[in-house]
């Protein structure tokens, strides 16, 4: 048994096919839409996941319940993310930044605890998740759904294809916007009240409205995350919106570097990058008898992976405490 | 205070040829007689503010506790008083960075009581801070641009379409060089704020409050923690203000740019105005040695020296 007998080729396609795949996108997204929050804004954002929550029932909801045509169900997606970010930004965005950062950690635990309840049973199915909304959407694809679509080795279907491509697309869309928003004085404004709030009011800048705006605009993109994730799985489980998935978020934010354009991106892809090839290695490890299972047996893999992921976040803290895309310049004026 | 000899009334005002403040009234025989009863609270040509039985007060403590205040249009006027007087939580009920109990201000005679801070600072009220607060990961050129108000492109919807707002950038940029040339701050432009130096981000701070031409501008302890050589050229460009139009308060410690600058000197202690004179007068008030000296000191003075 040699680590030359480890399918190598086979780890390796896996990892670049899900950094490119349909979960990168969504934490992508997610975390494009916290990078507004942390990254531009300065706004400490712990239940983004709430945010994809939302999202994800706004649209899910909007065809079980109402039958609405797709185009509306997403914007009553980007709805329900608003306002819920009003419901958090409201009462609390007047006051110290701290205020904020406890109210959304238990605000999107309400959401999911809500969702999964059998008091709203009838409406969100529960712990049994939803179901049944796909349908419209899966007639805007147009890809063939029983074909194979992908470059060489890395082949999915028809409706996984358009998952992919539209989370993607979206995040694309989202960042040409950011970019526009962030070299215009509105981003001026927001990247002021993040370095000191009484400055931009001293100079006449309204630092409640903006930062409001900026947690609506990072919520909404959140709630996309949400959208692209239930139209990727054809289900929206309340179970996949616990507190973890806001910290996997911020990891990625932070291994791309926190305010950048392309920091969410890099970063999802890393991340998925380092989970698959984490997981991939250590089951192919485990299986030829390298790591005794005495010492960890194939169920703990999935376990191991985040361990090693969050080793690696330590490193980068260590080495690179910027992130990959940020500026040592930038952060070390903080020292000062 | 110094031994220092404060200048002449009228030698200060040839001093500035092209501008002399409206300070006349003072020697008006009827105004004196007031001021010899008085030491606050005097009514005076035409007030850009107005204060008006401002009250705070932190628990049991009153930090302030104004019964009558009026700013001078064009005048530079000084804040002074001892330390805990209250006169930064004076500039925080003026400029709405705090609230007061009671009372009220009148900003060019209306009341501004119920505005928030930015709708102040955006009618022309614009303070510093006496802790500097440059934003240190924006260029200094941002930090200027950021000062200019009614900026089309600050609207959510219009950012994303420059077109509306491109000349208007430029032309803020173009005022914004103008001013940090002024402040030999203009080889820092694309600099990071924060790679400032104390003393250039105080100039830089100042700089930033022009860019709304202010009608007010507030200036916190401006020289604090500046060395000596930027200190002057600080202080000059305080000076040239009111010649543009603009009405100067500012807090200080250091009594020699009190004299230097100040037309008007307000005294605060304990929360309350204890006096206010022209700059010259207002070293000789009893009220004010008091104040910064103990009441006694007089007394203890002649016996220490007896001794």
């Amino acid at each position: 048994m040699t680590l030359a007998a480890i399918d190598w080729g086979f780890i390796l396609i896996q990892t670049v096919e899900t950094s490119l795949g349909l979960e990168a996108a969504v934490y992508a997204l997610a975390a494009v839409g916290l990078n507004i929050h942390f990254g531009y804004a300065g706004l400490l954002n712990f239940g983004q996941v709430g945010f994809v929550a939302m999202g994800a029932y706004g649209m899910g909801l909007s065809v079980t319940l109402w039958n609405l045509n797709p185009f509306l169900a997403v914007l009553v997606g980007m709805g329900f993310a608003t306002v819920f970010a009003l419901i958090l930004g409201v009462p609390t965005l007047r006051l110290r930044g701290d205020y904020l950062a406890i109210v959304t950690i238990a605000a999107a635990e309400i959401i999911r605890i809500l969702a999964r309840s059998t008091t709203l049973g009838d409406i969100t199915r529960g712990a049994e998740g939803l179901h049944g909304f796909i349908g419209p959407f899966r007639e805007l694809n147009p890809f063939d759904p029983s074909t194979e679509y992908g470059i060489g080795p890395f082949q999915v279907g028809g409706n996984q294809f358009f998952a992919i491509v539209l989370g993607w697309g979206v995040t694309a869309i989202c960042l040409v916007l950011i970019w526009q928003l962030m070299r215009s004085p509105w981003g001026r404004v927001v990247k002021a009240i993040r370095e000191d709030e009484d400055a931009a009011r001293a100079l006449g800048k309204n630092a409640y409205w903006y930062k409001l705006q900026a947690l609506i605009l990072g919520g909404v993109i959140g709630g996309l995350a949400g959208m692209v994730q239930a139209i990727g799985k054809a289900t929206i489980q309340p179970d996949s919106f616990v507190p973890a998935y806001t910290f996997f978020f911020w990891t990625v934010l932070i291994l791309g570097g926190v305010g950048r354009i392309w920091s969410p991106v890099v970063g999802a892809m890393i991340f998925w990058a380092m989970l698959t090839f984490f997981q991939g290695t250590l089951i192919a490890l485990v299986n030829d008898g390298l790591i005794p299972t005495a010492f960890m047996d194939p169920t703990q893999v999935n376990q191991i992976r985040f361990m090693l992921v969050g080793v690696g976040l330590a490193l980068l803290m260590v080495f690179r405490p910027q992130g990959i895309f940020g500026s040592r310049e930038e952060m070390m004026l903080d020292v000062r | 205070m110094s031994g220092r000899k404060a200048p002449s009334l009228w030698g200060r005002f040839r001093r500035r040829e092209e501008f002399e403040p409206d300070l006349g009234w003072v020697l008006d025989e009827s105004r004196s007689k007031w001021m010899a009863e008085h030491t606050s609270g005097m009514t005076k040509p035409d007030p850009a503010l107005v204060i008006k039985n401002l009250r705070r007060s932190f628990g049991g403590l009153t930090a302030v506790d104004v019964d009558h205040l009026e700013i001078q249009r064009g005048v530079i006027t000084a804040l002074i008083g001892p330390n805990g007087a209250g006169k930064t939580t004076f500039f925080n009920l003026l400029t709405g960075f705090d609230r007061p109990d009671s009372g009220s201000v009148l900003f060019d005679g209306h009341d501004i009581e119920r505005m928030r801070s930015h709708v102040r600072a955006r009618k022309g009220l614009v303070r510093t801070f006496q802790l500097t607060k440059a934003l240190t990961k924006l260029s200094v050129l941002e930090n200027m641009k950021l000062g200019a108000k009614g900026q089309v492109g600050e609207g959510f919807v219009r950012s994303l379409l420059p077109p509306l707002w491109r000349a208007q950038e430029k032309a803020i940029e173009k005022r914004a060089m103008e001013l940090l040339e002024r402040f030999s701050l203009a080889h820092m432009a694309s600099e990071y704020a924060g790679t400032l130096s104390g003393g250039q981000r105080k100039l830089l701070e100042m700089a930033r409050a022009l860019m709304s031409r202010p009608a007010v501008v507030m200036l916190d302890e401006p020289v604090a923690g500046v060395n000596p050589a930027l200190t002057q050229s600080l202080l000059e460009h305080v000076k040239e203000l009111p010649i543009e139009g603009m009405t100067v308060i500012f807090v200080e410690h250091d009594m020699d740019v009190v004299w230097d600058i100040s037309d008007w000197v307000v005294v605060m202690a304990e929360g309350k105005v204890i006096a206010e004179g022209l700059a010259e007068d207002i070293g000789k008030n009893q009220a004010v040695i008091d104040a910064y000296l103990g009441s006694g000191h007089g007394i203890e003075n002649s016996e220490e020296e007896a001794v």
